[in-house]
């Protein structure tokens, strides 16, 4: 038997070195790793993820443009759409990432980590990460689509589009992690975030422009960080379309505080900032969690 | 040598651990000799795995100290850690990884050298007869060897000492015994020190020393030669007619102390096959059957606790149970 061969030839002692920079490095690493490794692996989840943006926007997005050609200066609803699909496979896909967590500890495997001689910052980070590849990876096969609903593949627009669907996605699984901290029953947790996710994504001016809302919708529209994230695509999109200035006007108006344009650097920040803020809330809460 | 002795793998001096009013780990104190198999015995609930918890750095204890490879248990959490390998109850597998790419991140997360994780994935991926199952998603795994591949995982970064917290259970008795050739094995290519906890009492036969525990306390340690010897008589298992009256007639006539367990009364005696003809003619109970044997772990741990270990886990069972109802009906107390 090779058990017993093994058992006489020398064994090959290793050594675990102090925790060091380079350790808690090695840790991020290999937890964003086992992140890109098991999504390679389920392809099923690859797929139905990718169900719904492509119902909305190419079913919803055909069908309604029945009715609001006349409003939208000649723009293809689902050019319009675009932007905002883009956000919701993203959050979806994140969102997963996040849920993988509870399951973890439901299964056990959270604890090999918890127990190993590294930070638990550095397990987070490197799950804030993998959440976020992972996702913009799905967002690429969307990505490749942009031709069939009238949006230019420019270097400028794709690459764009790449950049913010990152940081959403960063931002999302962030958000997942600091609830999966708190919530261990998987039942749960879908709840929660159902609950809160597809608000966010009516509420964020996906489906519409943002303009000219009633009182209360503005407000809440104001309110929703997604907001801040589907906004500077739509813009991106909208200003290497070949279209009027008045169409662009009403379609793609930006963001407005009391009458103050805010500029898609500010609206950036706005996202990077909330996802470091729960990166941060998620670290605290794991540190905690004796 | 110069005659010290090398200083203790695992040294606990008085540890103790409460859960608000429940005391699950009341002072226990013990060492363990590096190189040495050191088994906790004792039913579900006797606080085994909290003890284990705490060296281990997962739990903190309430009081007292403990010092596993020379590192304070709170005071050098990561240096600990660093020098121990964990088998937990539950599995703690990634199943959607193979059972390579699992080793492969446990190296990483330790920081095992890399150019080094190769040759020892190998080493510990043959000793437990998986290399040639290596590329294989562990979903797909049988519960035996999940168990095989986890205690490899646990050896992976050679660590000094290896904790395995009910390596065997839930397991057939023939994986069960395979599962234990693999560890002597790898207990004999590598100079560990293992610390296990079992409610089997035939495992707890492997180990060098048992401590034997029961409702958070250790109520015997010593080898499991010593510990039967400790017992001295021959346990005596009597079915009869009338238990009660039995037992009164044993503690009358003969001055034995005897107990009902599962249905049969039982004693220790010494010589117990010289004693039977005389408790025929003398109890002046009628019995059914006799059944005279050596003691066994179990036999220790009844004459140190009162109760066979079958009997204690129900009692910690429904004792947990009862906890549970009045927590969830808001009735505590």
């Amino acid at each position: 038997m090779s058990a017993a061969d093994a058992a006489l030839a020398p064994p090959v002692r290793v050594h675990v070195p102090p925790r060091s920079f380079r350790s808690e490095l090695r840790a991020m690493k290999i937890v964003w790793q086992r992140d890109l490794i098991r999504f390679r692996s389920d392809r099923i989840r690859i797929i139905t993820s990718l169900v719904q943006p492509l119902l909305f926007l190419f079913v919803l997005g055909s069908g309604l443009q029945q009715l609001s050609s006349a409003s939208t200066d000649g723009v293809n609803l689902k050019t319009f759409i675009y932007p905002g699909v883009l956000a919701l496979a993203v959050m979806f896909t994140a969102m997963f990432s996040a849920a993988s967590i509870v399951w973890d500890r439901e299964f056990g495997f959270m604890r090999e980590m918890l127990v190993a001689p590294v930070s638990r910052s550095s397990i987070v980070i490197g799950k804030c990460f993998g959440g976020a590849t992972v996702a913009s990876f799905q967002g690429v096969i969307l990505l490749a689509l942009a031709g069939t609903v009238g949006v230019p593949y420019k270097p400028a627009v794709i690459l764009g589009l790449f950049g913010l669907m990152l940081l959403l996605a960063f931002t999302i699984t962030a958000f997942g992690v600091m609830v999966a901290a708190r919530i261990k029953q998987m039942q749960a947790f879908m709840g929660v975030m159902q609950m809160i996710v597809m608000p966010m994504f009516f509420l964020a001016g996906a489906l519409y422009p943002v303009t000219n809302l009633p009182a209360w919708l503005a407000v809440l529209n104001r309110l929703d960080p997604l907001t801040y994230a589907v906004d500077p695509m739509r813009r991106l999109v909208f200003n290497h379309l070949d279209i009027s200035s008045a169409a662009r006007e009403t379609l793609a108006p930006g963001v407005t505080w009391w009458g103050w344009h805010v500029p898609v650097l500010l609206e950036v920040v706005i996202v990077l900032v909330l996802g470091l803020a729960m990166l941060g809330v998620a670290i605290w809460e794991f540190k905690g969690d004796e | 040598m110069d005659g010290t002795a090398p200083p203790p793998a695992i040294e606990v001096d008085g540890l103790e651990k409460s859960f608000g009013d429940v005391h699950a780990v009341r002072g226990v104190s013990f060492e363990v000799a590096p190189g040495e198999v050191f088994g906790f015995l004792g039913p579900n609930g006797a606080g085994k795995t909290t003890t284990i918890n705490m060296l281990c750095t997962l739990a903190r204890p309430t009081a007292g100290s403990a010092r596993v490879a020379g590192f304070d248990v709170v005071a050098r959490r990561d240096d600990v850690r660093r020098h121990i390998g964990l088998v937990f109850q539950d599995p703690t597998l990634d199943g959607y990884l193979t059972a390579e790419q699992n080793l492969r991140l446990h190296a990483e997360l330790y920081g095992v050298e890399s150019s080094l994780v190769p040759g020892r994935m190998r080493q510990v991926l043959e000793m437990v007869g998986l290399w040639e199952r290596r590329a294989t998603t562990v979903m797909t795994f049988s519960g035996g060897m999940r168990r095989r591949l986890e205690i490899a995982r646990g050896f992976m970064h050679s660590p000094r000492v290896l904790f395995l917290d009910e390596p065997t259970i839930g397991l057939d008795p023939q994986t069960r015994s395979s599962i234990w050739r693999y560890i002597r094995q790898l207990k004999e290519a590598e100079e560990i020190t293992i610390f296990m906890t079992t409610h089997y009492m035939d495992e707890a036969e492997f180990c060098d020393r048992i401590a034997i525990m029961d409702q958070g306390e250790i109520v015997a340690l010593d080898t499991p030669a010593a510990l039967k010897a400790g017992v001295g008589a021959d346990r005596v298992r009597i079915q009869t007619e009338d238990d009660e009256a039995a037992i009164a007639a044993l503690a009358d006539r003969f001055g034995i102390e005897g107990r009902t367990s599962e249905n049969a009364v039982t004693f220790f005696v010494e010589g117990g096959e010289e004693f039977v003809p005389r408790l025929f003619a003398e109890l002046g109970v009628p019995i059914t059957s006799v059944n005279v044997s050596r003691p066994t772990l179990d036999d220790v741990f009844m004459s140190h606790t009162g109760t066979t270990i079958r009997d204690a886990e129900e009692s910690s069972a429904t004792h947990r149970n009862r906890i549970m109802l009045q927590v969830m009906t808001g009735a505590r107390r």
